[in-house]
């Protein structure tokens, strides 16, 4: 099996897998980074969502062949200490309940919050909903975002 | 005279204590059974022995509190609200606490959690006695100490006073308490002086799951494990004739293939080329029976529903009578599909079955039935079976069965290697355990514009509504009252899905009565209240529901909401309901964006006696309600020929952020114990909604999803 060359949180892995494996099954099973979940398989519940090259990407439909050299960004990376701004904002407004689906969220509320730094609640609501959380902590999502941007933006 | 030994509440048999090696304090407690009389905590921390004690506390001799809770959370917030119970009566500042989950342990044992919203309710005094026992001992010490009486002294955030002045952190003594006798009958605090219960707690396991860390059964991995992908009948109703897994074999990395039962499974290093080996099996299935589909299900419930065969539930004054002697009779059907659970963690479990024992690690609600389950179909002495619990990435009734845990046991022992198996959500999907597809008639006999009787009929696929359902409200209300229940068998496996039963019944009689209200020409709330004034005082022992916190929750809704004054343009519907030992009261605001309804907010208020954790409390109202609305509009669930339509998120609909209302949560102030509040704000939140439609749109909805079923009503001419 080929052996490819990955950037991941700013560090390299040499990866041995078969060109069609999922980074996510890459992430999950070769790499042993978990926080990046599995969901659907489709790119549908954003549960898998990583950044690639700044951008929230569904890990589960993209081919490890693809994403060499590229900068890859999972939960494990947001931030060395959990300490991004949307990572202290889930912190702070308590969002879980079974927490399965967060990582994924914060990674699609920290790519928007990227292009977007002071977004309205439509913004939000629209930006997230790629995302499924079915515990439905949805009302808290919306609110983590909005704390984050304010976080972002006093810092900045 | 024979003594008699009474079965009093003795403290000590639940609660039993040892010096740390490395010093402090270690209590072990049982909840609900006292120990047994050899139990004793260990010496060394890292020994925790959760077959004899279902947790432990430690006390530090730096005054740190550690409760190791062997119980993972599902997501309805026990793992932080049960530790805050004993935190209160032990009398530490929260920040000194740590919830620890308990060590893996690989030697047999087996734990217990509560399930449907009661543990809580359960726990309330269990835990606070506990704390509070330990707090005593703690005093107890201190008092030896000083040569003062016990009584004398009190304490505060981790430390104990004497009337001299004197102060002693908890970890000062702890030492001289482990080798005190455990006090029986100690007193609990008022709930006036509560400093941890009614504050906002954080999750506790937060850091975790905002780090990535893990922590599900997804996540959980050993060496040398392989992982399994199944090949399932892809229907009820058919089996495996025959299979070629040549192609299979080619896939590079998929180690072997295991045939059991009608069902194969495909072994790699790794999930995807376990998926991937798994896709490229051709295996042909028969049937020997006729395949059911939805079209089958909804004629014979409804055969059900028109026919004569029920079982009475329960039955009040004389309804036949009622029903001849009446103005006017009004009968509505409601029907609901067969739900799928959609956990966000797909299924999953791990199993090592080796002639040693059987070590099954996963998430799972249910490990003492699981344990019994597997050891029956391996064929092994129930002692040599283990089940480690992880953090479950939702449950909703799905975890409370363990057919992936015997999936990954009877795969684990023919591979002879340990074995996770790992649904895919198509999977998940269509190898459910769902909620059942149910109809419901209700009947009402209306004699001088009074409800004279009320006859509830439930026909279900494979079982009906037990325990206390049927003595729920309107029960004791109507004079003449019946719930009679019938019940269709199928091939498709069916189980409990987050409030059973109720998730719908609670749809159907709000609406029912919202119509009444309608067809009366009588106020939709009145209706209600007065219904509930003839509850008030009943001797009815299976009549749990309280009249008088029902009414109070209803009115303090129509306060809350603005209901009759809403802004133009918002359309709301009322509903009210008890389940799971909470009184709920919920408001749907609805408005009209090119003609199709959207939920802009849910006005909710509860009685769940004490709020234990109100940050969290509110997360599981948030969390029920858009669940209960998301069902309730989008959920559509159906089989064509034994197979399910649908089996992933690019067709199956759940709701979403954008399509969530706002969930205002007012809670009743309360001194009375608490109950649970993972299930019941669901229930009330569909009627709400279809009330509020009415009023949008003057469209009655008898079925669900709404979104489905609107497209097929018509809105009633004038």
């Amino acid at each position: 099996m080929p052996i490819y060359n990955l950037k991941i949180n700013g560090q390299s892995h040499s990866v041995e897998a078969d060109q069609e494996t999922p980074l996510l099954w890459v992430l999950r099973d070769h790499l042993n980074m978990v926080g990046t979940k599995f969901g659907c398989g489709i790119g549908q519940c954003g549960a898998c969502t990583i950044h690639l090259d700044g951008s929230a990407t569904r890990s589960c439909l993209l081919q490890v062949s693809m994403v060499e050299n590229m900068e890859i960004t999972t939960i494990e990376g947001l931030s060395e200490d959990a300490s991004h701004p949307v990572q202290q904002a889930w912190k702070e407004v308590d969002v879980p309940q079974c927490g399965y689906c967060q990582a994924g969220q914060m990674m699609s509320a920290a790519a928007f919050l990227e292009e977007n730094n002071n977004p309205s609640r439509l913004e939000i609501r629209d930006a997230m909903s790629g995302n499924i959380c079915r515990c439905a902590a949805y009302n808290r999502i919306e609110k983590a975002v909005e704390l984050a941007a304010s976080k972002i933006n006093q810092t900045s | 005279m024979k003594n008699i030994v009474s079965p009093s509440f003795s403290r000590r048999s639940f609660i039993k204590t040892s010096s740390l090696a490395g010093g402090g304090l270690l209590i072990g407690f049982n909840l609900f059974q006292a120990c047994k009389p050899e139990a004793a905590p260990p010496v060394d921390i890292s020994k925790l022995n959760f077959n004899d004690f279902n947790a432990f506390i430690k006390i530090a001799d730096n005054g740190i509190v550690t409760i190791f809770s062997p119980n993972p959370e599902i997501g309805q917030g026990v793992k932080t609200a049960m530790p805050m119970l004993i935190a209160e009566e032990l009398d530490v500042l929260w920040d000194n606490v740590h919830v620890a989950q308990g060590e893996l342990d690989t030697e047999n044992f087996t734990r217990q959690v509560a399930g449907g919203s009661q543990s809580i309710r359960l726990g309330w005094e269990p835990l606070r006695q506990t704390g509070a026992t330990a707090r005593q001992m703690l005093v107890n010490a201190a008092a030896a100490k000083w040569g003062v009486e016990a009584s004398e002294c009190t304490t505060k955030e981790g430390f104990i006073f004497n009337a001299n002045g004197d102060k002693l952190g908890y970890g000062e003594v702890v030492k001289e308490a482990a080798a005190l006798k455990v006090p029986e009958n100690v007193k609990l605090k008022d709930p006036k002086d509560f400093t941890i219960i009614g504050q906002d707690i954080n999750n506790v396991d937060i850091d975790k799951i905002v780090a990535g860390k893990p922590l599900y059964g997804m996540d959980y991995k050993e060496e040398g494990m392989l992982y399994a992908s199944v090949l399932r009948p892809p229907a009820f109703g058919k089996k495996l004739d025959s299979f070629d897994d040549t192609e299979a074999k080619k896939v590079a990395g998929v180690q072997s293939i295991v045939k059991f039962g009608d069902k194969i499974a495909v072994l790699a290093k790794d999930t995807w080329t376990a998926m991937k080996g798994k896709k490229a099996l051709k295996a042909n299935w028969i049937s020997d029976e006729t395949l059911e589909s939805t079209e089958d299900h909804d004629k014979k419930l409804i055969e059900l529903l028109d026919g004569k065969d029920f079982d009475t539930m329960r039955s009040d004054g004389d309804i036949k009578k009622a029903f001849e002697d009446v103005d006017q009779v009004i009968e509505r059907t409601y029907e609901s599909p067969f739900l799928p659970h959609n956990c966000m963690e797909p299924m999953n479990f791990f199993a090592d079955v080796t002639d040693e024992k059987v070590r099954l690690v996963g998430p799972i609600q249910t490990p003492e039935r699981t344990a019994g389950a597997v050891a029956e179909l391996l064929e092994r002495d129930l002692k040599d079976v283990s089940v480690e619990m992880t953090r479950m990435g939702g449950g909703f009734g799905r975890r409370l069965y363990g057919d992936f845990a015997l999936e990954a046991a009877e795969i684990s022992k023919v591979a002879k290697k340990p074995v996770k198996v790992v649904y895919s959500r198509e999977d998940d999907m269509s190898a459910g355990i769902y909620r059942p597809a149910i109809k419901y008639r209700i009947s009402a006999s209306i004699k001088e514009g009074k409800i004279t009787g009320y006859h509830l009929k439930e026909a279900s696929i494979n079982s009906n509504m037990y325990g206390l359902i049927p003595n729920f409200f309107p029960a004791g209300a109507i004079e003449n009252y019946q719930v009679d229940v019938a019940s269709y068998q199928s091939k498709i496996t069916t189980g409990a899905w987050r409030a059973p039963y109720t998730n719908f019944l609670s749809f159907a009689e709000q609406s029912f009565f919202d119509e009444l209200a309608e067809i009366l020409e009588v106020d939709r709330i009145q209706l209600r209240l007065d219904l509930l004034q003839k509850v008030k005082g009943t001797t009815d022992e299976r009549i749990q529901y309280s009249p008088e916190r029902l009414e109070n929750v209803i009115k303090v809704a129509v306060e809350k909401s603005g209901w009759g004054n809403s802004k133009e343009g918002v359309f709301q519907g009322f509903s009210a309901y008890y389940c799971h030992n909470t009184h709920v009261a919920e408001v749907a605001d609805v408005v009209l964006e090119n003609e199709m309804p959207v939920v802009k907010k849910v006005t909710c208020v509860v009685d769940c006696g004490i709020v234990v954790n109100p940050l969290g409390a509110k997360n599981q109202i948030e969390g029920g309600i858009i669940d209960g609305v998301g069902h309730a509009m989008y959920g559509n669930f159906s089989f064509k020929d034994g197979e399910p339509k649908d089996k992933n998120f690019n067709s199956y609909r759940l709701i979403r952020i954008n399509e969530t209302p706002v969930v205002e949560t007012h809670f009743i102030e309360s001194d009375v114990a608490p109950t649970g509040l993972g299930e019941p704000t669901l229930p009330p939140a569909g009627a709400a909604v279809s009330n509020a439609i009415k009023a949008a749109k003057g469209i009655r909805l008898y079925k669900q999803p709404f979104i489905e079923n609107m497209k097929k009503e018509k809105a009633p001419l004038g």
